[in-house]
């Protein structure tokens, strides 16, 4: 049975399980003289039957359907007889897709080798048996803990406590769903990483200034080998992250200053909701707009100038960006800003200083930390933004400073690395990965201090 | 007058100079900030409004047996084989008859899409008795033609069609036989390779799939969550860990969710790629701490006496929470939800990791097809060298700014009906 029916049935039979177990406590009330003389609400006799059916049978589907495939696959490879067996993990990938065409009838057993072929069917019916034994588990088990459910329905039971602790089991279950988070994207970049600096060194990888990713067919190609000096790309990124940071800080900080202190109320409603616009403007919108208004426009006005400026400038996608972020810097700001007690204002302003006296020397000194805070969130932001630069920024890399040359970035690198087919044993893609680690753990220090900073600060005035 | 008032007098009229140009700054940020939002916006509507419509030709077309190669026009096998591009192009020559040349008549068959085919063979189907007649109908135009047609006076010029496809065009829509009609097929097919047939309806199904998907996960967990976290957990290690968490993953850039869609779900798992299934379980990590935040935040709205009264009379913590609690803090929860659906709606980068960049013509049917979404559509629309992409590219965009406006919209609206000040 397809797994969504499965399912389907799975909530029939909660549904069911919960109706039988309402209809039993209500029964074991009666001679008793009504249902104040159980010890729980009958919704609760009917919630743990449910529970009880339906807890167990998604954890064993579950199980299942992450694990079934993998060991299947390995059955299959197990079953190969030696000369086919392959001997590494690229041989294997290939092999394993080729058997997988075969058994979904996209390639023709006839077309293959035999071995490959009976490969294909046992495939076949591998996942057939699998499917069938995962329907007939998963109903069995949600029968039994139905029946023991009901079995187990009686005057004396605590089911209310039962049910709510079961349910405060799954709420904290889904509160470290954000651990498992964290865990799984460390182990995904740290595992490919180790395996990269495994084929890399990581000095070559941290201090090396050639980055060319290409890895060779043959390998009597020219250039063969590959380079993996990620220094250009951290470069490019500075850049234009930079620039971005160039044109949001003072722009948003100053929209922030002018929308706290000065604005009369009627502005300050529409000018921050419509600041607040750029923020939700998607990503892929702005790429859109940086490569094909921004870019072309400083490429014109370069050319007036006498400039020679790549097509792909770090100025134009460094632009945008800075647009895009100007909301997060403005928001931010003015969060720390109006949380400056008045007292001190007040205190600025009586000892005659003008408004704009008061808030570079008292409000703003006394909000730097808060800022400095929004900015290095900001800045993690610019660091990991990807579309922006995916499409407005240039693929190869460059080692340069000049803003009007064309640069490419850690994000731009990974997403080119990892679109399109890829295997999962060359330097090229576990390169991604690489790239990734060290994307993570930027914005992961940036947050970190970001977020102490501005806890910090809070505390301060509370 | 003392010394020091003498000072500070002179020095006035230059502190309250200080004073105009320090507020001139601040409404010089403002102004560029919403001038570009503005430029933004404008540039979009200019490149995209034109992409709603498109051009249709007038021509008589003769449903010729022999050319069609069909004998019977019930007989589906027959119909799906026939040569209708063949009608076509003979419905042309007659429309032009001086084009004799091979090389010209190719050139002149170019003017019409290659959709134009395929409307001949439903039309067929529907008409049986149409064959063997000549018929007068409106036909798609190649989207070249739709361009030249919609072009200014300059544009025309910088066509890349040939002089005599530019003075066929011009004679046909002197003729009146050129028309501009609502572009319906944007909104109704899938992904083309060709602009004219191309339309955003397989990106937008993907899109609703993917993100049925992550609010179906996302909101009960989230919202699971935010009640544990506010409501039962102890002050402790444990409890400031996942804090920490959410705060950083609410920060993680997103196409970190990528690689970790990449290397677990579909190398460990085996969760298939470019399923909306897979993109809607990365969304759902990623909007998870939104949610998170924004649900304790509207938890801790509701005053404690509500949970002092219902405790008062008896209630249990999970029934304090759950019957009361809960339903106060909804409202603020579900404005949470939709912006965090808002912000997976238009999120791109960790979706290309995990293959949702695939080229897609049939409309997915369910969660478990190969599909895209808008923004990767718009994405992939925006790298296609054909001119007319630009602008189908705009107005995909526009519907996707439409999405999100609504969606933004209604959590305000949610927000200000269902508040609560207490």
């Amino acid at each position: 049975m397809q797994t969504g029916n499965l399912l389907l049935l799975l909530i029939v039979m909660v549904a069911l399980a919960y109706y039988l177990g309402h209809q039993r406590s209500l029964a074991l009330a009666r001679p008793l003289g009504g249902i104040r003389h159980l010890h729980s609400l009958p919704f609760y006799y009917a919630m743990r039957a449910a529970l009880w059916c339906a807890l167990p049978a998604l954890l064993i589907l579950g199980a299942w359907l992450a694990f079934d495939d993998t060991i299947i696959r390995q059955t299959v490879m197990q079953g190969l007889p030696d000369a086919l067996r392959p001997d590494s993990d690229g041989a294997r990938g290939l092999l394993l897709s080729q058997i997988q065409n075969v058994a979904s009838g996209s390639l023709s057993p006839e077309s293959v080798d035999p071995a490959i072929a009976a490969a294909a069917e046992r495939l076949n019916n591998l996942r057939t048996t699998s499917a069938m034994a995962l329907t007939v588990v998963v109903i069995a088990v949600g029968l039994i803990g139905a029946a023991w459910g009901w079995v187990k329905i009686a005057p004396q039971l605590r089911a209310r406590q039962q049910v709510e602790s079961i349910l405060r089991v799954i709420f904290m279950l889904c509160a470290t769903v954000a651990i498992l988070t964290t865990v799984g994207i460390l182990m995904s970049v740290l595992f490919e990483s180790i395996r990269f600096f495994q084929k890399v060194s990581p000095a070559e990888f941290l201090f090396g200034l050639q980055w060319s990713p290409q890895t060779a067919l043959r390998a009597d190609q020219v250039a063969s080998s590959g380079a993996f000096g990620a220094i250009p790309l951290f470069v490019g990124t500075l850049l234009i992250s930079s620039i971005a940071l160039l044109v949001a800080v003072p722009i948003g900080l100053m929209s922030a200053i002018y929308l706290a202190e000065y604005a009369p109320s009627r502005v300050r409603s529409v000018a921050k909701p419509m600041l607040e616009i750029l923020a939700g403007v998607p990503t892929v919108v702005y790429g859109f707009f940086a490569a094909l208004t921004v870019a072309p426009f400083i490429r014109g006005v370069g050319e007036t100038l006498g400039l020679d400026v790549a097509s792909e400038s770090a100025l134009a996608a460094g632009l945008v960006m800075g647009v895009m972020i100007i909301p997060f810097v403005s928001s931010l700001s003015d969060d720390v800003i109006t949380a400056v007690p008045q007292v001190m204002r007040d205190g600025s302003l009586g000892l005659g200083a003008t408004r704009s006296e008061t808030i570079r020397k008292v409000v703003f000194p006394a909000a730097l930390p808060g800022i400095m805070g929004g900015i290095l969130l900001a800045a993690s932001r610019a660091i990991g933004e990807t579309m922006i630069v995916v499409m407005a920024a240039g693929l190869a890399a460059n080692l340069t400073a000049n803003p009007l040359e064309a640069v490419t970035t850690v994000t731009v690198q990974i997403v080119t690395l990892l679109t399109g087919d890829q295997e999962f044993d060359s330097a090229k893609t576990l390169a991604a990965f690489a790239l990734g680690l060290m994307l993570f753990l930027t914005t992961l220090c940036l947050n970190i201090l970001a977020l102490h900073i501005v806890k910090k600060y809070r505390e301060q005035y509370e | 007058m003392s010394k020091t008032t003498e000072q500070v007098r002179k020095s006035l009229a230059r502190r309250y100079r200080a004073e105009r140009r320090f507020r001139a700054y601040g409404i010089i940020s403002i102004a560029i900030g919403l001038a570009a939002l503005a430029i933004l916006f404008t540039d979009i509507i200019g490149k995209g409004h034109s992409a709603f419509f498109e051009h249709y030709i007038k021509l008589d077309i003769t449903f010729n047996e022999q050319t069609l190669d069909i004998e019977d026009a019930r007989d589906p096998e027959q119909l799906n084989y026939g040569n209708y591009d063949g009608i076509v192009r003979e419905a042309l020559k007659t429309r032009f008859p001086e084009v004799t040349e091979r090389l010209q008549v190719r050139e002149l068959s170019a003017l019409m899409s290659i959709g134009a085919g395929y409307e001949l063979r439903d039309l067929l189907r529907e008409n049986p008795e149409w064959l063997g007649t000549t018929q007068t109908l409106w036909l798609l135009a190649d989207d070249d033609v739709d361009l030249f047609l919609k072009a200014g006076e300059k544009g025309r010029e910088d066509s890349r069609m040939s002089a005599e496809q530019k003075a066929w065009i011009t004679e046909l829509e002197a003729a009146g036989d050129t028309e501009r009609r609502f572009n319906a097929s944007f909104f109704s097919s899938g992904d083309s390779r060709e602009p004219e047939l191309a339309g955003i309806w397989s990106a937008v199904v993907g899109s609703f799939f993917t993100m049925l998907v992550t609010l179906c996960l996302s909101f009960p967990i989230g919202v699971a969550a935010a009640i544990y976290l506010e409501e039962f957990a102890p002050r402790n290690r444990f409890t400031d860990f996942i804090e920490v968490n959410i705060n950083n993953l609410a920060a993680v850039p997103s196409i970190i969710f990528g690689l970790l869609g990449l290397a677990i779900f579909i190398n460990l798992f085996g969760v298939p790629r470019s399923v909306p299934v897979l993109g809607g379980l990365v969304l759902t990590l990623m909007t998870l701490p939104t949610i998170i935040i924004t649900s304790r935040a509207s938890i801790k709205t509701v005053p404690p006496s509500i949970r002092e009264a219902a405790m008062g009379l008896g209630a249990s913590r999970m029934q304090v929470v759950l019957h009361h609690v809960l339903p106060l803090a909804l409202p603020g929860m579900l404005t949470g939800a939709i912006i965090g659906m808002a912000q997976a709606l238009g999120e791109t980068a960790p979706l290309l990791l995990i293959g949702m960049v695939a080229f897609i013509v049939d409309i997915p049917t369910g969660p478990l097809d190969a599909s895209t979404v808008l923004p990767v559509q718009i994405y992939l629309w925006a790298d296609s060298p054909e001119q007319s992409f630009v602008a189908m590219t705009s107005a995909a965009i526009m519907v996707l700014l439409a999405f999100l406006i609504a969606m933004n919209t209604l959590a305000v609206v949610l927000r200000k009906r269902l508040e609560r000040r207490w």
